[in-house]
This record gives C-alpha cells, structure tokens and sequence, in this order.
C-alpha cells in the first residue's frame, strides 16, 4: 500500500480516505513499539533525513525514533535560527540534501510554508514537521489516533480546541482533519488570538471556554507561548490562565467521560494545571506513543515499503 | 530636422478632446499639427522629407506616464538599471517616469538628483523625472534640501518604501513643499499597527498561517494626511491606493475641495489575495494584494474618478530576493511591462472607457506631477507618442521581459492589447 501523494505538507491537501489510510496504517505500526526488538526491517537502506529548523524535542525524537524502528538510516539536522541569518538559503541546502540522494526529508521550520519550497526542489518526499503558524499535519494524525482509538470513531463527536488559535498550527491542521472525518470542532480563545475567518475552515468560533467546553468529547489545549504577553495579546498570564487555563473548577462543566489532549510541551499551571494534565481525563501521553506509529505510517506510505 | 508623421492612426487625447483619424506632425521632437489624414501626402509634397509611420488600424495616444517606478539606480543596479528600467517602460508604452528615492545612496540631495539625470540622459531611453526624498535617508526625522532637489530637477518629494510617521514632520513637508509648488507622494502604512504582516489580513492569511496586514494600516494613515492636507493646503497624492476605505476617504476630500489625488496599481485592481495561495512571493507586495471587495472599490474608483491615475509600483527585485521563504522575501513586482495591457482589461469590461483609461496613464500624470508639455497631443508639446495595437494578443514571458528582474506574477499571462511603437521626443525608442 502506498499513498498517492509525494508530500505531506498539510491535513488541508488530504482526502478523507487518505486520513484514514494513515490512522489504519499506523495502528498496525504501534505493535512494533511493543516488541522487545523494535524493528522491521521495512525500509532498511532508506535514508530519512530530520532538517529542523526550530527547537524541538519531541517531535523531532519522534520522528527519529519511527525512522529508526523502520530500519532506516535517520539523519539530524538543526539549524539554529542564528546561523541561518548568515548561513546558506534553504533553496542551497535543498539542493545539497538533494545531491546526497535522501528518501525522505522531514522538516520543521518558524516560516509558513518553507515545506513548499523544499519540496519543490528535491525528488523525495517531504513531510511537514510544521511550519510556522500554518500546519502541524503529523500533530493531527496523532491527535486523530488517540481519539479514535478511544472512541472508537471520531464521526459525531464535539472537539474543542482552546488557546492562542492564531499562533497555532496544531490547530489548523486539527479543524481541517477532525472536520474531514465528521467530527463537530469549536475553537475558543481570546478575541486577540483568534485569526480572520477561522469560522470558514468549518468551526465554531467561542470566546468563553465553559460554553466551549460544555457537551465536548474531547479538549484540546494549546500550549501558550508566553512572549505573547510581550506583544500585548494578552495583559498577564495570571489573567489568562484564569479565562482560558484548564483546571479542575472548569473541567467540571464538561462531560464525565470527556478525554484531555495537549500538544505539549506543557506549560503547567497556565494553560493547563497539573492535576488535570497528570489526571484521569489526559491522553498526552498515549499522544506521545502514537506519534511514533503515525510517523512510522506517514514514512511507510510514502516511501513505499515493498521496495526491497 | 527630424520630421515624423504618424498617419491614419485613430487618436485618443483625452486632455485635447481628440478621438478620431488623424495624422500627427511631429518635427525636432514637437508636435507641429493634428489634422485629418490627407491622402495626397503620400505623393511628394510637404510630406516628402517626414519618415511617415503607418498606423492604419492602430491606435495613437499621448505617450503614458508613469508616475511611480523604482529604477534601483544608483545603489541597486542588480536590480535594475536607469538603461534596462527605461527600456522596460519603453517597451510598456511608457514615454516618461518618475523614479522613487529609495536608492543608495538615497536621493535626499541633489548630487544623487544629478546623477540619475546624468544617466538618464545618456543611457535612457524615455524620460526620466526623479523623485526627491521627503525626509534625509528616508528616516522620517528631518526634511531632505527640498528648494535644492526642485531646483535639480525632482517633480514630487515622496519617501516612498516607507510612510512618514511623525504627523508634526509631514505636516511641515507639506506647508514647505508649498514653497515649490511640488506635490507630496505618501506611501500611506502605519508601522505600528502593520508590525511584521507579510499579506493582507484575511482568510486567505489565515489557511496559509501568514502574517495579516488590516486594511486600517493604510486607512488610517491616508485619514492623517489628508487631515494635514487640509490643513497646510498642500498638493497631497496618495501612492499605491489599495483600500476600499482609503478611496473613500479620498472621494470625499475630492467632494470637500481639497487638493488630493489618487494613483492605482494594476495588480491591486486584478489581482487578490488568494494570488498568494501557494506561497507565490511574486504575488507579495506592499501594499499587499487585497480582498475582492477592495479590487471592485479600486474599479469603482477609477470609474468616478476617486482615483487619478494609474501607476505601475515597478519595483525589480532579484530572484535571490524572491525565491526564499514567504516572510523573508521582499516586496514589489515589476509592471512597466505588464501595466497597459492589465489596464485595457478595465475597458473590456466596461469599467472606464477608453479615453479615461488614456487620460489616467497619461494627461492625469503629467497634471499631477506639473508636466505642463506632456500628456497631451496639441501642437508644441513633447512627441512623446504612444502607438497601440488593441486586439493584438500576446503571452507574458517573463524570461523575454527587457527589465532586468523577473518578479511579476503575470508570467503565462495571455494578453490582450501590445504596445506596437514608443516614440519619445520625436524619436522611435521601442518597436514591438
């Protein structure tokens, strides 16, 4: 099986079935994750390069990890955003990961639509690691996973997705692929963090979390950056973590089987407090396995892995 | 002597309420006489020492003005140059320009003035008409020698690529621009409020995760100046209007007396913001391609008249400057090349007519910028000529284009209209 699309650059581009491709595939992938030998020999010889451009953790070990369980020869690249500033373009260093003949390019980068330009310069396959404030598309699968392998479906159920929409790429990609596979999606936030007709991707837009919240399957927090307050989006963390933080008072308001996702890392007791994030309601940790298993299908699917 | 007659052309001269088959008289530069075609020309007579072009099917204007260009000389010449910038615009059917300051050095004195003259003259082949800075360095703190750079040859003071924002200094530009009868160009975008926007603020911004630029940016400033405008009396010509409500604004300074006046981009009135879908950094611009509810306010603009003049904002950028991430790219796109043919598509579809079209690319210019010898056809002024084919269609290579960048976003474009002959000053400069 193989996907019929070069990249992946965003949950926007992809049809339903195509989403759902990748979920199937990937829960075949998660049992690997629980072998004593994590390891197929799937893609054995492949080379998976990791070009980040931006700090990151979890997403990037992630990636390495589901290139590694693949057999695949995995790569790191960071490129700290002070080098970039007098270093090569990213059109050069397109072509010169080109002339070394990657499989695939995974990459993250803090401008909107650098993926695009990459891919357009190499043959193999790019994945979007996210860029910028535009698509976080791996984010979304996983984020998929975890609900449907609780629910057992995603159609018809009530996603909320809170904090600073404007900023947040998990959140674009999660309205376009909750709303592909049926499933009802709320943003709540500031009014100052809320972009121009974000309503026209298919949500509802709420500026009180309880209404949010109120009758929803599922909760998704955004991490708040907080050089937000700098820029005046909002005056206090304390103030915004009153309005828009997940605790204990708030969750209250919300259905007794409702589950908690957060893209992390988290910032504890602002958006999110401890006691829910560590609590019964939170799937960010099952996320965080999924991960791997949505990347070992994305790397799968692209890569094509009969070819031995 | 240099004799031309241009024969059996229809002339469109909006300024001289000409629009018919005419022969034009063209001798040492000047135009002698407009008069209806004489067959018995051809045969000897007083006709026998002009070089005769015929247009017979074509049609004749004044020659078009383009009030804002960016010629990237001195300081830029990768750019482009005052010899391929004036090239583009020959072969755009444009006989004159007017050049922003925002070169290197700047031209806040009139030795750089001097010099862009200098190499207009011997390499250019339209007119050149610099424009002077408002500001020294373009900083925006203190007023550039304006009487000096009048005195060299500047027809406007603009500090165009950036707005002024201290109101106190743009209202003492406008009462000391009083003094030299010159008019003031703004670049109309409240940095504080426009901060690190890369395209208009919508939701095509919104899909592609791009910084948004809200229409107030320009608004608010095009309210501040008008409101200075009033107050000092002074000529106040707004750049690249690109806002339904700054072209109201307008329209209603326009109804109150006051003395302003508008230009438009063909981009911003045929192109919107979805252009940038795809990370197009040939549709990124400042200001930014709008809605499509600003487009039709642009076209109902150039209809009643809010806006004067259509004017290219050629800015040549090199494709090291474009084929980078979105939010790095630089602004601008080239349109000398393109502007007339994207204008004529305002006739098709019966936005403007003709003639008005005719006047906004040149009569309007040259009024505007006090170019008392151009922008009309009458007998004494400039030969500076404009010959068009209407219907001829062509397709837009951007590779074939004579400016020396490539930025347009209109490459594969199919065209309807080409400029066929540039004259400038009696003298054939392009031929299409």
């Amino acid at each position: 099986m193989k996907i019929k699309r070069k990249d992946i650059l965003g949950i926007e581009d992809l049809a339903k079935d195509e989403i759902e491709l990748i979920l199937s595939t990937a829960e075949s992938f998660k049992e690997v994750s629980e072998r004593e030998i994590k390891k197929v020999p799937t893609l054995r010889g492949r080379t998976i390069i990791n070009l980040f451009y931006e700090a990151s953790t979890r997403t990037r070990t992630s990636f390495e990890i589901a290139a590694k369980r693949m057999s695949a020869d995995a790569v790191n690249i960071s490129v700290s955003s002070s080098s970039v500033v007098k270093g090569e373009t990213l059109r050069d260093t397109a072509k010169n990961l080109e002339a070394m003949n990657p499989d695939c390019i995974v990459i993250r980068h803090f401008s909107s639509g650098a993926p695009h330009i990459l891919s357009k310069l190499v043959k193999c396959p790019v994945i979007n690691a996210g860029d910028g404030t535009h698509e976080h598309p791996s984010q979304a699968l996983l984020d998929m996973l975890t609900v449907k392998e609780k629910f057992g479906r995603i159609e018809g159920l009530k996603v909320a997705i809170i904090g600073d929409i404007l900023h947040s790429r998990v959140a674009r990609s999660n309205i376009y692929g909750f709303t592909k596979l049926g499933a009802e999606v709320r943003v709540a936030g500031l009014p100052t963090m809320m972009p121009y007709g974000i309503e026209n991707m298919g949500c509802r837009v709420f500026y009180n979390m309880e209404d949010a919240i109120k009758d929803a399957d599922v909760i998704m927090m955004l991490r708040i950056q907080l050089e937000r307050q700098n820029a005046g989006l909002f005056p206090t963390v304390r103030e915004y973590s009153r309005l828009f933080g997940l605790d204990a008072k708030k969750l209250e308001r919300a259905k007794k089987d409702v589950v908690i996702l957060h893209p992390g890392p988290v910032n504890r007791g602002i958006e999110i407090s401890s006691d829910v994030a560590d609590g019964k309601y939170s799937l960010i940790l099952d996320q965080v396995k999924n991960g791997v298993a949505v990347r070992m299908a994305l790397f799968y699917l692209l890569l094509g892995g009969s070819r031995e | 002597m240099n004799r031309l007659l241009i024969k059996n052309g229809r002339i469109v001269d909006p300024a001289n309420k000409i629009d018919g088959l005419f022969d034009v008289y063209c001798v040492d530069g000047k135009i002698v006489e407009i008069i209806p075609p004489n067959p018995p020309l051809e045969k000897g007579g007083a006709s026998g020492d002009f070089k005769v072009i015929d247009a017979t099917g074509l049609f004749v204007f004044p020659g078009f003005i383009d009030m804002h260009t960016h010629l990237r000389e001195p300081g830029y010449e990768y750019k482009e140059t005052i010899k391929t910038g004036t090239m583009a615009a020959a072969a755009g059917g444009f006989t004159s320009i007017a050049c922003m300051a925002n070169t290197n050095p700047v031209n806040d004195n009139s030795s750089v003035t001097d010099y862009i003259l200098k190499k207009a003259k011997e390499e250019g082949i339209v007119n050149v008409f610099p424009v002077g800075a408002i500001s020294k360095g373009l900083r925006g703190e203190t007023l550039a020698e304006i009487g000096e750079l009048k005195d060299a040859g500047c027809v406007a003071i603009s500090d165009d690529g950036r707005p002024v924002l201290n109101s106190n200094l743009m209202r003492l530009a406008m009462e000391y621009s009083k003094l030299f009868n010159l008019p003031i160009i703004s670049h109309c975008e409240d940095l504080s409020l426009a901060l690190d926007g890369v395209m208009n603020e919508g939701f095509i911004a919104t899909k592609l995760g791009l910084k948004g630029i809200p229409n107030a940016v320009e608004d608010i400033i095009v309210a501040r100046d008008i409101a200075l405008s009033e107050l000092t009396g002074a000529k106040l010509h707004i750049a690249h209007i690109s806002t339904k409500g700054a072209i109201e604004l307008v329209r209603n300074a326009k109804q109150r007396g006051l003395n302003v006046t508008a230009e438009a981009a063909p981009h911003h009135f045929t192109l919107t913001d979805e252009a940038v879908t795809g990370y197009n950094t040939n549709a990124k611009m400042n200001p930014p391609l709008r809605s499509p509810e600003d487009v039709k306010a642009l076209k109902n603009g150039l209809k009643d008249g809010a806006i004067d003049a259509i004017a290219t904002d050629h800015a040549p950028q090199n494709i090291d400057e474009k084929d980078v991430e979105f939010d790095k790219a630089a602004n601008g796109i080239i349109g000398l090349e393109t502007a007339f043919s994207l204008s004529l598509r305002l006739v098709d579809e019966e936005v403007v007519s003709l003639n008005a079209l005719v006047e906004k690319l040149s009569a309007n210019p040259a009024k505007i910028l006090g170019l008392h010898t151009k922008g009309s056809l009458k007998a004494g002024n400039d030969a500076d000529i404009t010959i068009v084919d209407l219907n001829k269609e062509w397709v837009v290579d951007a590779s074939k284009l004579k400016s020396k960048s490539k930025n347009t976003p209109f490459g594969g474009w199919k065209m309807k209209g080409k400029v066929i002959k540039t004259i400038v000053g009696g003298r054939v400069v392009y031929e299409g």
